[in-house]
This record gives structure tokens, C-alpha cells and sequence, in this order.
């Protein structure tokens, strides 16, 4: 996605002179630390080093965020951790009421870890080579390959006693997309589909699936489809332990790496991934193609009909980065410095700009009318409808990021911390 | 929004070196080469996302087509007919339900790990003939080895290994593994013993659209066809069928540069893979006797609509190119200048400047640095699948772009190569290279340990 970071450093080869600079110029860059307020020419003599102007802004926006992904990635455990707990209350004696706890317990663990995601797409350890963002939060998911759909009652890993004689949690974690990517078979949405079920097509009636809670005493294979949802359940937890551990900042493997990193590099790559949720994710991935498809295959959270929340989080997880604040499932907050503080120090049209563009993104992300499986059938990608105003102000709020990394020069100043 | 970014950090590309004012005698390093895919369209990802991702240029609506045709690319197909008549027609005969299937996360297949194991990105295309054009009766061009419901898989096929043993002039010793494939089960009639088979694995995705937009005077300027300035090297254009223009034009495209576009590839893979008929390539696959698969419900003519199949194929032109990692790392340079003077240049030509592209401006005056020729080598009798593809012969391999080669074990988790991944490393690919290609491998095999690992780091920063 960063072009700019290697093209900015080239650009500042540019300005890589040799000799003493010329008179009565001086150095232009207000991250320089011989910067001349006066000067209207820059001759070249701008130097630069790690305790240079704003470096300790930038230093305060790395630690507020390192602190903000600890506690909520805690937050997504425990609340995984209630999921876990309700579905084997659930297995136990399942119960109408039980199944919709474990309803219930599924849509509030998704509050917290929603807003996650703004720290993918940032080289950090969610989804590096050994991320398990793959085995959290894999969608759009071929039901088939798990369970019964219509038409095909006997499909499915959980119905293949012949290949797969015994469930356990390295063999589901193993076929988890395998041969192609929407063979999805553990995570929040694998879940999701064995509470739900699938989604009715005809979205006019504004449901969600009604999986019934006998598939867990009376229909075949019950037993085998409950042990399925508790070792996925039980995967969900320890997933997300592992980004809780990476990020502890007693010793995480990650957080050490993250805070000896050159401060221009960690903040450019946060900003990079934000930017990506925004602009790629978000707006595209995750809207757009449910539009222009006119279909809620492509939806986020379709068993559930819970994608109107996925769309917020995710907008609230970038605003929780951007503004550098966080709050807590439990009311607390954890308020410290934002990108957009700094940027107020270094750029006031800017600022003005990005007041303006992230509030909107967050407001339209909000308005998409709910469901919105049902929401865009009403709609048309050419038009100016709830979800196509949230798109485009989730585009242009990638952009704006873009032009913050660059105001900020994470890119040029690269090497001076 | 203020002035387009892209244009600054275009102008910014255009300087070419850092000028050092002290007198050190590093080696010079051309500042481009960390844009691989240009100035316009290349990443600085190196996670599993590293080849899934949009060109940074591709802006606005073009940029929104991307994730559909995205949605597309990754999609499970199901049978005929389904509630989803915008995903329904996959075979009747396939290889993969999905294109992401074979090249997940937009990457790099590999052999199946276990007899039986399906859809890890290796297929089987077959002919008769010295040509290489005459189908094979009853079972067509290439072996389907998955098929729907009710639906007779027309074969299976099983790889044999056998083991070589060699050494490096240092007495170090090497072992490459050498694959046979046998068909069995055939559905429809016993395969002839003159049968030509070719396995292919599928290749990762990215800066496709760039290679697309070299120009063909470049490749022109690239061939000597008749080896007129004695290195050993004859490069030359495959001229394949290019089923829109309804002419022969130069091939680009898979292991022998048998596709003139990346739409014709997408419509091919399509329809030969999934059996899914697209506006190029309208007609199913149910060759000779195959009844059933003829009988079959259709998911619609054709199944891919042509504004769905427009939005993969621009998906498919506009993934970034991931930048090397460490590229001035000092080891990493000497492995360059290595692979430089033992000529693995010659074919892997670093660097080129792309033409006009009038669809995607981004791809345009782009310099690119594939390490590819996009031509054909006689690569010797031991890597020959001794099919002929068009002009190509039976020995001859479209050079392999080099660039992502280090991401494939990060995104695929696996790191064999070459056109069937009979090489387990990139070592062994750089063992198997014959023909042509001997005297850089023997020239390879000469190096120290030291030497050897410095080009491999190069290779692996790539």
C-alpha cells in the first residue's frame, strides 16, 4: 500500500546537498533541528535527528496505541472467553434459551474485537506470517463445507465421519482454507453459522438464520456438531491469547520489537493499516462488493445479520487509533495522544480537514439502515444511498491518512530515530 | 483533497541515485529497484497479504471494481442450478471450485503433499501430436480430476518420485527429486502411450497487468532467436491464438507464455480449471463421451457475466508488486552481482519500462524490475514436459519472473517451484536449469557455500 515511503525517501535524496547551503536561505522543515522559521528558501542544510522537534509526540502516539491494542485485544478475550463459556453451558443441556445466549454472547464478542482490526495491514503480528487472523475472523464462508445446507443434507466436515472419523482442534485448525479461501472452517463466523444457520435469501423479511437449537439434540450428527463448536470456540480463545501475549507489555514478544522500532517506522505502519482498513477493507472488501453484487453472500456477518455492527466497529477501531483513545466494554477509557494531535501542531488545514472527513466516516458508517442484507437491495452502487455515502467516506478517509503519514514525513524521517 | 500524491513521489522515482558526497566505493545501488512494480504499483507489505494486494495508484471507482472482482477471484463456485444464480455453473469437470484455490492468497500452488489430496494449484494439460494442438479423444486438453455431482471424474493421477544425487564442485552433495505422473482411472477409455502431458502449477498474480503493458518491441529487442551474438542465449516470442483479435499474437502468459492477455489467462483458467464459460471461452468442456458433463445443467451462457468476468480480469491486472526486503543489505548485493556475472541475467532480465497502457494510466511509462525476458529457452532435456504449446517446444520454458519469489513461502507456507514444484527450494530450481540455462548452473555449482548463499539471499529478497 506505501509507496510513498520509499518514494519519499527518494525525494529526499533530493535535497541531500553537498556543500554549505545557499546564503540567505536556511532550512524550511519544521521537523529539522536546525529548522529556520525565517527562511524561505531551503538550501539543502536541514539535519535531522531521534530527538529532533515532535519526537516525543510521536513517541506518545507509539505508546498510546501500544496500549490501546493491549487492552483491547484483552477485551476480545474475555469476551471470547463469555462465548466459550455459554456455549458449553449451551452442550451441556442445550436449551432454546441457552442457544440464545450463546447468541447473545456471540454479538458482544464482537464489540471489542471489531474494533481490532484497525491493527492489521500494519506488518504487526495479527496477520503476519504466523498471524492467526486467518483463523479468527476468515469470511465470506462456504457453509457447505461445514455443515447441511439446503439441498445438501449430508455436506460438510461435520458429516464426514469417513474422512474425518475424530474432531480435534489441530485438524480443524489445519482445513481452515483449505483449497481456496472461502473453506473457512473455524473462527467467529464458523460459529456464527453453527448459532445461525444459513441466511434466508429472501432478505425482505428482515430475519437473520434460524438455525434450530435441535441440531444439537435430535438432528444427525448433533453430538459431532457440538463438539465442533466447542473446539472452535475453545480455538477462538487461544487465538486471541496469542495476540494478548504477543502485545503484553510484561515482556510480549511483539510489543518489545514494536517499541525498540524506529518511531517513524511503527507510526507510519499504523497509519499505513488504517489507512488499508479504510480505504481497501472497509469501503471496498467489505461494502462495496456486498453492493454491487447485490448479494449477501458478501456480507460480513451474514448468518447473524450482525454486518451493520462490523462496518461501525471496524470505523470506531480506526477513529480509536487516529484520535488515540479507546473505550472499554466496561465504560473505562484510556484517553492519551492521537495522530490527529500531532497534526494539529503541524498542520492546521490539515487538521481542519481530517476533523472534518474521519466524523463523517464514522457517522455514515453508522447510518447504513439495518439489515443490511436488506439495505442494499434499495440501493444501487451509482447512486447516493446510506451504504454508497459510507463507502466513499471511507475512501476518502484512506486518502486523508495517506496525506497525514505524508504531513507527518514518517516516510522521510525514516533512519533519524 | 489536496494535489494527487502519486505524481510527487512519480517525479521523486525519476532520480535514480543517491549522491554520497565521501568518497566510499560501495557498490551503487539504483534507488528504483525498490519499486519493482514502479513507481505507481508497489507495496512495502511482506505478510501473507504480500501479492493480494491493489495497486496504490488504482484510485476511486477502478479501485471498487478491484474488491469485486476480488470477491470473484476468491469465491467457491457451486453446481447448477443454486439460490446464487451469480455464483452457480462450477464444472461439470474442475480442478478448483474457486481461482483462489489454486492461487491462494493470489499466490503460488504447489504438487498435492499426499496421493488424492485435490485443488493445491497443480493441474495436468495433455495433447497428442507434434504440435501439441491435437486434443486427446474423449478427454481434451487437460485432465479434470474433480467433477459435480453426478458427474464422472474423467481420471486421477498419481506422481511417481525418483532421487538423484549430485555435487557441488566444494564436494558438498545435493539431491533434486525428480517427478513422473501416471493417470489412472480413466473414466472414458485408456490413455495412449504417445500422449504428451505437461503439470503446471499455478503461479502467484501479482504485477501481471505490468507485464501486459511491456511493450512488444522490447521482447523484440530481447530475442536472438538464432543466438547471433554467440552467448549461448535464444530467446524467442511464442506467437499464440489470441481468440479476440482472431490472429496470432505474442504470448506472455503461463509457464509457456501460451496467453496473449491476462483476460484471455482469467477466461482460460475459468473454463479449463472451473468449467466455467466466460464471453471469451463460451462453450463448456465435455469432450467425446462425456454424456453426462454434456447433459449438465448450466449455471447461464455465459456463467460469468461479462461485467463480472471484466472486474476479475481488472483484479488480476492491478495487484501491486511487493517490494524487496534488504535489498542493500551488502550479502544481498554481492548475491546480485553474482547472479549478474555467472549471466543468470541473461534471461532474467531485471528491468523494463512499460509502454502505453490506455485502461489502467498507472501501469504506463512504468520501469519495472520482473527480472523476466517474457521469452522462450531451451531449458534442456531433464525440466522438459516435451509438450509442444504453440511455437514452444517440448524443452522450452517462458522465463520465470523472479520478482515475490521470497514471499511464496510467506504466503503459501511452501516453497517449491518451478513449472510442476519439483523443486523443493530455490536452490533446486536453480539446479534443474539446463540447456540454456547449463553454463550459469554449472557456473552455480562452481561457487563456494558462501558464494551460493549470497545469490540465494539475493533470490530471497526479491
Amino acid at each position: 500500500m506505501n509507496v510513498f515511503r520509499l518514494t519519499g525517501f527518494l525525494g529526499l535524496a533530493l535535497v541531500v546537498g553537498c556543500g554549505d547551503g545557499d546564503q540567505g536561505g536556511g532550512c524550511t522543515d519544521q521537523f529539522a533541528v536546525n529548522y529556520n522559521a525565517e527562511a524561505t528558501v531551503d538550501d539543502g542544510s536541514c539535519k535531522y535527528d531521534a530527538d529532533g522537534p515532535f519526537s516525543v509526540d510521536k513517541q506518545a502516539i507509539r505508546d498510546t496505541y501500544a496500549e490501546i491494542v493491549f487492552a483491547s485485544y484483552q477485551d476480545a478475550q474475555e469476551a471470547a472467553k463469555a462465548l466459550q463459556a455459554s456455549i458449553n453451558d449451551f452442550v451441556a443441556a442445550p436449551d432454546e434459551d441457552k442457544f440464545e445466549a450463546c447468541k447473545q454472547a456471540w454479538l458482544a464478542a464482537r464489540e471489542p474485537y471489531g474494533q481490532t482490526e484497525a491493527y492489521r495491514f500494519s506488518n504487526g503480528p495479527i496477520d503476519n506470517e504466523e498471524g492467526p487472523e486467518g483463523y479468527l475472523n476468515a469470511w465470506p464462508l462456504d457453509e457447505g463445507y461445514i455443515d447441511y445446507v439446503e439441498g445438501a443434507p449430508n455436506s460438510g466436515i461435520i458429516h464426514d465421519l469417513e474422512i474425518y472419523p475424530s474432531l480435534e482442534k489441530s485438524l480443524l485448525q489445519q482445513l481452515n482454507e483449505q483449497g481456496g479461501e472461502e473453506n473457512v472452517a473455524i473462527g467467529y463466523h464458523a460459529i456464527e453459522f453453527l448459532l445461525w444457520g444459513q441466511d434466508d435469501p429472501e432478505t425482505s423479511t428482515l430475519k437473520a438464520g434460524d438455525r434450530p437449537h435441535t441440531d444439537y439434540v435430535s438432528a444427525p450428527n448433533a453430538e459431532r456438531r457440538a463438539e465442533y463448536l466447542v473446539l472452535c470456540a475453545d480455538l477462538l480463545v487461544e487465538h486471541l491469547g496469542d495476540m494478548v501475549d504477543t502485545w503484553n507489555p510484561e515482556g510480549g514478544e511483539y510489543y518489545q520489537e514494536f517499541m525498540a522500532m524506529d518511531v517513524n517506522l511503527a507510526l507510519q505502519q499504523i497509519i499505513t493499516g488504517i489507512a488499508t482498513l479504510s480505504k481497501s477493507e472497509l469501503a471496498g472488501e467489505r461494502i462495496f462488493v456486498a453492493l454491487d453484487n447485490q448479494n449477501q453472500e458478501d456480507e460480513h456477518s451474514c448468518f447473524s445479520d450482525n454486518t451493520h455492527r462490523d462496518i461501525y466497529l471496524n470505523a470506531q477501531g480506526i477513529a480509536n487509533v487516529f484520535q488515540g483513545s479507546y473505550t472499554r466494554p466496561n465504560g473505562d477509557r484510556i484517553e492519551g495522544v492521537g495522530f490527529i494531535d500531532l497534526l494539529a501542531k503541524v498542520d492546521s488545514s490539515l487538521t481542519v480537514e481530517a476533523h472534518e472527513i474521519t466524523a463523517a466516516a464514522l457517522q455514515n458508517s453508522q447510518q447504513i439502515p439495518v439489515p443490511f442484507d436488506h439495505s442494499l437491495t434499495l440501493e444501487t452502487t451509482g447512486g447516493d444511498g446510506p451504504i454508497m455515502k459510507a463507502i466513499l467516506s471511507l475512501q476518502k478517509q484512506g486518502d486523508l491518512f495517506i496525506e497525514v503519514r505524508n504531513a507527518l514525513r514518517l516516510e522521510q524521517l525514516l533512519g533519524t530515530s | 483533497m489536496k494535489q494527487k500524491i502519486f505524481v510527487i513521489s512519480a517525479i521523486a522515482a525519476l532520480v535514480t541515485l543517491v549522491v554520497r558526497c565521501s568518497n566510499s566505493t560501495t557498490q551503487v545501488f539504483d534507488q528504483r529497484e525498490l519499486l519493482p512494480g514502479g513507481a505507481l504499483n508497489t507495496v512495502t507489505d511482506k505478510s501473507v497479504n504480500a501479492f493480494g494486494l491493489a495497486s496504490p495508484a488504482l484510485e476511486g471507482e477502478q479501485e471498487l471494481k478491484f474488491f469485486v472482482g476480488n470477491s470473484f477471484f476468491n469465491q467457491n463456485w457451486v453446481s447448477a442450478p443454486a439460490s446464487t444464480t451469480a455464483r452457480d455453473g462450477l464444472g461439470p469437470t474442475f480442478n478448483a471450485h474457486s481461482c483462489s484455490g489454486c492461487h491462494f492468497k493470489d499466490g503460488r500452488g504447489r504438487p498435492p503433499a499426499f496421493e488424492g489430496e485435490k485443488g493445491t494449484g497443480l493441474l495436468l494439460r495433455f495433447s497428442k501430436g507434434a504440435n501439441g494442438d491435437e486434443a486427446l479423444a474423449h478427454y481434451g486438453m487437460q485432465l479434470q480430476d474433480q467433477a459435480i455431482q453426478g458427474v464422472e471424474v474423467e481420471a486421477e493421477f498419481v506422481i511417481d518420485h525418483k532421487r538423484y544425487k549430485d555435487r557441488y564442485e566444494d564436494g558438498s552433495t545435493f539431491e533434486l527429486e525428480v517427478p513422473t505422473y501416471r493417470l489412472q482411472n480413466g473414466a472414458f477409455g485408456d490413455f495412449p502411450a504417445d500422449l504428451a502431458i505437461s503439470p503446471r502449477v499455478a503461479q502467484q498474480m501479482i504485477g501481471l497487468g505490468l507485464l501486459e503493458t511491456i511493450p512488444e518491441s522490447r521482447l523484440d529487442e530481447l530475442s536472438d532467436p538464432d543466438d547471433a551474438n554467440g552467448d549461448g542465449i535464444s530467446g524467442r516470442k511464442n506467437m499464440v491464438w489470441n481468440a479476440l483479435e482472431e490472429q496470432y499474437t505474442v504470448g506472455r502468459f503461463g509457464w509457456k507464455a501460451n496467453q496473449p492477455t491476462v483476460a484471455q489467462q482469467v477466461a482460460g483458467a475459468f473454463g479449463g480449471d472451473m468449467g466455467i464459460t466466460t464471453p471469451i471461452f463460451p462453450d463448456e468442456h465435455c469432450p467425446g463421451d462425456q454424456l453426462d458433463c454434456a447433459n449438465a445443467e448450466t449455471g447461464g451462457e455465459p456463467e460469468i457475466s461479462q461485467d463480472d468476468f471484466d472486474k476479475v480480469v481488472l483484479y488480476s491486472s492491478n495487484l501491486a508488486v511487493p517490494a524487496p526486503r534488504n535489498a542493500q543489505d551488502p550479502v544481498v548485493m554481492e548475491g546480485k552481482a553474482i547472479f549478474n556475472e555467472i549471466g543468470c541475467a541473461g534471461c532474467h532480465v531485471p528491468s523494463h519500462t512499460t509502454g502505453e497502457n490506455a485502461e489502467f494510466s498507472h501501469l504506463s511509462n512504468q520501469t519495472i524490475w520482473p527480472y523476466t525476458d517474457l521469452l522462450l529457452h531451451d531449458m534442456g532435456p531433464e525440466l522438459a514436459d516435451n509438450r509442444p504449446d504453440f511455437e514452444a517446444n517440448g524443452q522450452e520454458w517462458r522465463t520465470q519472473p523472479l520478482w515475490g519469489l521470497g514471499l511464496i513461502e510467506t504466503v503459501n507456507g511452501h516453497t517449491r517451484l518451478l513449472h510442476d514444484g519439483r523443486a523443493r527450494s530455490i536452490e533446486e530450481a536453480i539446479l534443474w536449469h539446463g540447456g540454456e540455462a547449463e553454463g550459469s548452473a554449472q557456473a552455480f555449482k562452481r561457487l563456494g557455500a558462501e558464494d551460493r548463499e549470497k545469490i540465494l539471499a539475493f533470490l530471497r529478497s526479491l
